[in-house]
């Protein structure tokens, strides 16, 4: 089966995000396809590489990286999301004036029309959020 | 990319005070954009997204009423209040800010089992 996966909760806060990673990961050891995960709200803030856990706890940012290479994911940020949180790769500092960027290995940031996309594509579409 | 899946945006919260209902809208008219057949279902607090006159200078937010202006231009027409929702909340119909269709948890349940994408806000 082909899914989709919508992340709608930063890290460490919510739950949200720790399943929907425990999710795909078993979606995959399973033999399906991802088509897309795609990060929503706050779930943008899952793709920031400044992201620094306590040694002991996982690192949820590094983790989403990780499966990404291993299983060539592809997974997308949401522009205007990750706009107003500070979320942001190198085009987005050029066009915005910025002076950094903290995009993590493995994410992208694309329109909304990812996700609407991913609805149509996948057979199902499985929401991780509040 | 020519395939039409019905796409049913489920908004469940306040408002105000988080951004789940605000940016729920940015999706809805992104997925009419994309020529989806969609739906809105308002339920639980997620009525209050609807009703009239909200009054957000002092919060300094963005209100809804006047976009929900755009649902026409985007050709969005189906829209469906949870009427135990409205009541539990001393909440009718008049008290809306566009014209809705208000159905029972049972019906809105049957439509929700009809779609193809269920997008929970």
């Amino acid at each position: 089966m082909k899914f989709a996966i919508l992340v709608n909760e930063g890290p460490y806060t919510h739950q949200a995000s720790d399943t929907a990673y425990q999710f795909t990961k078993a979606v995959l050891a399973k033999g399906h396809e991802v088509f897309r995960v795609f990060f929503y709200h706050d779930g943008v803030n899952n793709a920031t590489r400044l992201t620094t856990p306590p040694q002991d706890d996982r690192n949820i940012v590094n983790r989403w990286s990780k499966l990404a290479e291993e299983h060539n994911l592809d997974m997308v940020v949401c522009v205007a999301a990750a706009q107003r949180r500070g979320i942001v790769d190198e085009g987005e500092m050029k066009r915005n004036g910025k002076d950094a960027t903290n995009l993590a290995p493995g994410f992208r940031i694309s329109g909304l029309g990812q996700l609407i996309e991913a609805g149509i594509q996948a057979d199902r579409l499985v929401v991780f959020g509040d | 990319m020519s395939t039409t899946k019905q796409f049913m945006f489920v908004n469940r919260k306040a408002p105000y005070g988080t951004i789940y209902a605000w940016e729920a809208l940015e999706v809805v008219l992104i997925a009419a954009a994309f020529e989806q057949d969609v739906s809105l279902a308002f339920l639980d607090d997620g009525v209050f997204q609807l009703k009239k006159g909200h009054q957000t200078k002092g919060i300094e937010v963005k209100a809804f009423e006047k976009t929900w202006g755009a649902l026409e231009d985007y050709d969005i027409t189906k829209l469906y209040v949870d009427g135990d929702s409205l009541k539990e909340r001393g909440l009718t119909a008049d008290d809306l800010a566009i014209p809705v269709e208000v159905l029972s948890r049972a019906e809105i349940g049957k439509l929700m089992e009809e779609q193809d994408v269920l997008l929970s806000f």
